[in-house]
This record gives structure tokens, C-alpha cells and sequence, in this order.
């Protein structure tokens, strides 16, 4: 029944991790658009090119809420060049599938990750 | 857990008495009603004892009601039969229908197919509380206009059409009128005659009868084309065997709906209007529907910043059973057109949720949902990148 939500994102909806902003965030990305139902902003804080605290605001549906709970997790702690690396299909699968009709407009989450990345590599050009 | 049901509008619990009514048509009267023998005989009988009840709590005739499948069957029985009976018989008139832009899927995806096969549809808009103009039906109708199909009540806002205003139209241009009654009838008093409505489409199981079972209120005299082709029976509209247990339960549903309407409907809207005085507590929160004019059972609001969805899932996650015209809830990902017709932006029909009540609701279950909601809305706004305050 791929059209259910699986036990794991019911979890990360009902208890997201990570949720909130930070405020002097090293980097910032917002992708998706209101008229679609999902928009979600990704804030980073970054040391020698380490993940080092990340925080996710949401707006949309259970799985846009979940994906965006689990990626946070996935990226904190890792090199940016690793992060960079996760895709909408890892993300998913480390939820244990998401109902087909979600797996493109809700799983944003990666993307908005390589955004606040792409946002700290510019304002910290050398 | 304890759960709670506001989810009336979606389907109800069949009333323990029509339970009752129908059981001995499953294994002591198995007759077909068609048949000759005094099986038969005996569930023929219940047939056309129900077949009074149904007609009864609509004021027609027991002659004018054809036994269907549900609410969506009556629509295309109602919509396709007279279209493909006018085409043949009226010439040119018989190519225009009017309807409106909220229509119930069952009447909105026929009129799209009607369009297809070479009819012309009107799409009446509606106001912002969900209303048509009835100066502009009036202007829509042409030469060629045989059929104009608004719904009684709608299914998603509750806003209650002004069906009298409609029939008197309908019959001063001699058009047709049919109505899609699922969500009005045992909520509203109705009296085809009186609205000179000329087809009707109900259902059993929003009125707490047994589901796959509805029925087509069709005028003495009106002529309709056959869309189920077979033994012949209901006068040649509608072939399939009887499905006795469910006319049955249509039937008692019916009845216990006629009897309880009045006391209903007080109960009902108590509850209903509790449940809005409340909600509406809540900031950024706002009523969609038409303030007075709506069903006693249905509230139905939007909560700027957050997603249908994610609202009804928590809202589950507290037992309550509720609904949304959220995009992200459909199978097409589209926002409600309903939502969309009343004039809302896509991102505004996103945080939208239905609650509709019933005769098990009690006044603990809506303070327990006015309790509960607040807080589930907050902590979305708190997750919600477009609420910044």
C-alpha cells in the first residue's frame, strides 16, 4: 500500500525534529511555492565545511513536514560536499517510502539543502 | 483513545433500526422481486413498501422514484437520460445545460463528458459565500437550453442553493430541473413540488442508511433515456436486480429521516453554531460558506499559513475525524474547485477544513474539538514558514 504513510513518516510529522530557525544562520534556502502547497526554508550553520546545526520551517502536507524532519538529521554532521550528495530519492527512502503521488511535489527537502549550501558558498566567497 | 466523527458530509453510521430493517432481506427474504413466486412476492413487497418512504420524504409520488446505486448514478441517470431523450426528441433544443461551477464531482465530471460528446454547458460562477445569481441563470438561458442542474446543498461549504427561485425559473422557460440533493435531504425540508424540482438525486448513505443504494426522483411525465440497459425494470430506466437489503435500509433511513428532521435540525445547528463561535476564536481563521444559508451540519473554515493535510492528520492524531479541500488530500493534487469558484487563492484553499456533524455528535465532541484544534494550529503556524508574527 504505497498510497499510506509509512509508521516513520508519520513519526517525523507528529514529532519533527529540528524545527524552528536560527537566527545568524550561516546559510539559508527556500524552495517550492504557496500556490503549490509546499514551502520549506532550511537554515545551516557551518564550521570547516561541517554541518554543524540545521533547522527546518515547513509549510505543506504530512510528507513535505516529514521529509523536510528527516533530511535535517541525515545532513547535521556531515561535510557539505557530502550533504550536497543527498538526493530526494535518499531522503525518501530513508522515510521508507513515500505514497507515489507525494514523491515529487512534497520532497523538496533536498533541494532546499543545496540552497542554503549554495547560499553559504556565496556570501563566503574567498 | 477516544475518537471522535465529524466527517458526516463524507458518509454515516447506518442507524441501528435500519440495521434491523433490512437483516432478514439478506437470508429470509432472498427472493428476486421480480420473481413470480411467493419468494419474490414477499421482497417485492418491501420494495414498493420502501419505494413510499423514499418518495415521502421528498413529497413525491411513489411512482416518481427509480432505485440506483447511489447519489453519483442518479446524477449521470439524471443528466445523460434527459439529454439523450431531448436530443431525439427535441431537436435543436436539447444541446444547452446549465450549471454551476460547485457542482458535486458526480454532476461536474458528467456535464464535462456531455461537453465532450457535443453539448454546450453553462459553468455558472459563484458568489463569494458560494451562492449562484439568479439574474444570471435567467440571462444564460437560450432557445436551446432543456436542462439546468444545480445542486440542493453543497457537499464541501454547505451553502444552500436557492432552489425555489430556480424551479420558478426553470418552469416559466420550460427547462428541466434537476438537483443533486445528497447532502440537503433529511437536513432540509423538501418538497418537490413546491420547488418544482423535476429530477432529484439522493443517496442512503448520508442519511444513515446502508451505502450503494440512492435513488432518482423523476416528475410524472418527464421522459429519460435509459443509461443501464437490461431486464427493463423500473419502468425500462434502471436494470439491475434489486438490491433488496439496500431499498430496504433506504427506505427505514427515510423514514426515521422524516420523523427526526425537525429535531435535527435544532440539535444540529446548536452544535454547529457552537463549533463556529469557537473556531472562529482562533486568529487568521475564517468561516467559508454562506453565514446563514448553510447546512445545520456543516462548518467549514481555513486557517491562514498552514496545510489541510497535515491539519486532518493531527487532527487523527487526536481522534477527530474531519475533512479539506487541501490539494495535497486529493488524488489530483488540485485545490478544491469549490474553494477556487468561491474566490479563493490555491495557497488559501490549502488550509482548509471540514467538519460536519451528525445525530451521534454530542456537545462533549465539539468542546473537545474546540479544545484541541487551537493548539494543532499553532504548532503548524510555529512549523510554518509563511507565519511570521
Amino acid at each position: 500500500m504505497d498510497e499510506q504513510y509509512t509508521e516513520m513518516v508519520k513519526d517525523h510529522f507528529f514529532n519533527p525534529r529540528n524545527v524552528g530557525e536560527i537566527k545568524d544562520a550561516d546559510g539559508v534556502g527556500t524552495v517550492g511555492n504557496p500556490i503549490c502547497g509546499d514551502v520549506m526554508t532550511i537554515y545551516i550553520k557551518v564550521k570547516d565545511e561541517i554541518i554543524i546545526d540545521i533547522k527546518f520551517k515547513t509549510f505543506g502536507c504530512a510528507a513535505a513536514i516529514a521529509t523536510s524532519s528527516i533530511l535535517t538529521g541525515m545532513a547535521k554532521g556531515k561535510m557539505l560536499d557530502e550533504a550536497l550528495k543527498i538526493t530526494r530519492d535518499d531522503v525518501a527512502n530513508e522515510l521508507g517510502g513515500l505514497p507515489a503521488i507525494k514523491l515529487h511535489c512534497s520532497n523538496l527537502a533536498a533541494d532546499a539543502l543545496r540552497e542554503a549550501i549554495k547560499d553559504y558558498r556565496k556570501k563566503n566567497k574567498r | 483513545m477516544e475518537r471522535i466523527y465529524m466527517d458526516y458530509g463524507a458518509s454515516t453510521p447506518v442507524d441501528k433500526e435500519v440495521i434491523e430493517e433490512m437483516m432478514p432481506y439478506f437470508d429470509k427474504f432472498y427472493g428476486n422481486p421480480s420473481s413470480i413466486h411467493s419468494f419474490g412476492r414477499e421482497a417485492f413487497d418491501a420494495v414498493e413498501e420502501s419505494r413510499k418512504k423514499i418518495a415521502d420524504i421528498i413529497c413525491a409520488n411513489e411512482d416518481e422514484m427509480v432505485f440506483t446505486s447511489g447519489g453519483t448514478e442518479s446524477d449521470n441517470l439524471a443528466i445523460k437520460g434527459i439529454a439523450f431523450r431531448n436530443k431525439k426528441k427535441r431537436g435543436s433544443k436539447g444541446t444547452h445545460i446549465i450549471t454551476s461551477a460547485i457542482e458535486h464531482p458526480g454532476v461536474l465530471t458528467t456535464c464535462k463528458y456531455m461537453e465532450k460528446i457535443g453539448f454546450n454547458v453553462k459553468y455558472l460562477p459563484v458568489d463569494k459565500h458560494g451562492l449562484i445569481d439568479i439574474k444570471e441563470l435567467e440571462d444564460a438561458i437560450s432557445k436551446d437550453t432543456f436542462l439546468i442542474t444545480i445542486m440542493f446543498a453543497n457537499n464541501e461549504i454547505g451553502t444552500i442553493e436557492p432552489m425555489e427561485k430556480i424551479g420558478k425559473i426553470a418552469k416559466e422557460h420550460d427547462v428541466i430541473f434537476h438537483t443533486d440533493a445528497v447532502q440537503a435531504v433529511g437536513k432540509v425540508p423538501i418538497d418537490v413540488n413546491k420547488l418544482n424540482i423535476d429530477l432529484l438525486a439522493l443517496s442512503s448513505h448520508k442519511i444513515y442508511g446502508p451505502k450503494g443504494a440512492g435513488a432518482l426522483y423523476v416528475r410524472n411525465g418527464v421522459k429519460l433515456q435509459t443509461i443501464v440497459h437490461g431486464g427493463g425494470l423500473e419502468k425500462g430506466l434502471r436494470s439491475s436486480t434489486y438490491n433488496t437489503p439496500g431499498v430496504v435500509g433506504l427506505g427505514k433511513a427515510c423514514e426515521l429521516g422524516k420523523i427526526r428532521i425537525k429535531k435535527d435540525m435544532v440539535y444540529l445547528k446548536n452544535l454547529r453554531d457552537m463549533l463556529i463561535k469557537d473556531i472562529l476564536k482562533i486568529e487568521e481563521s475564517y468561516l467559508n460558506g454562506h453565514p446563514e444559508k448553510r447546512l445545520v451540519n456543516n462548518a467549514h473554515f481555513r486557517f491562514t499559513a498552514i496545510e489541510g493535510e497535515s491539519l486532518n492528520l493531527m487532527l487523527d492524531g487526536k481522534g477527530i475525524a474531519a475533512a479539506t479541500g487541501s490539494a495535497c488530500s486529493s488524488k489530483k493534487l488540485q485545490a478544491s474547485h469549490v474553494l477556487l469558484a468561491i474566490g479563493l487563492k490555491p495557497e488559501e484553499a490549502h488550509g482548509s477544513l471540514r467538519l460536519t456533524l451528525g445525530r451521534m455528535n454530542t456537545k462533549e465532541d465539539v468542546e473537545y474539538v474546540v479544545e484541541v484544534l487551537p493548539e494543532i494550529v499553532q504548532n503548524l503556524r510555529n512549523m510554518s514558514p509563511l507565519w511570521n508574527r
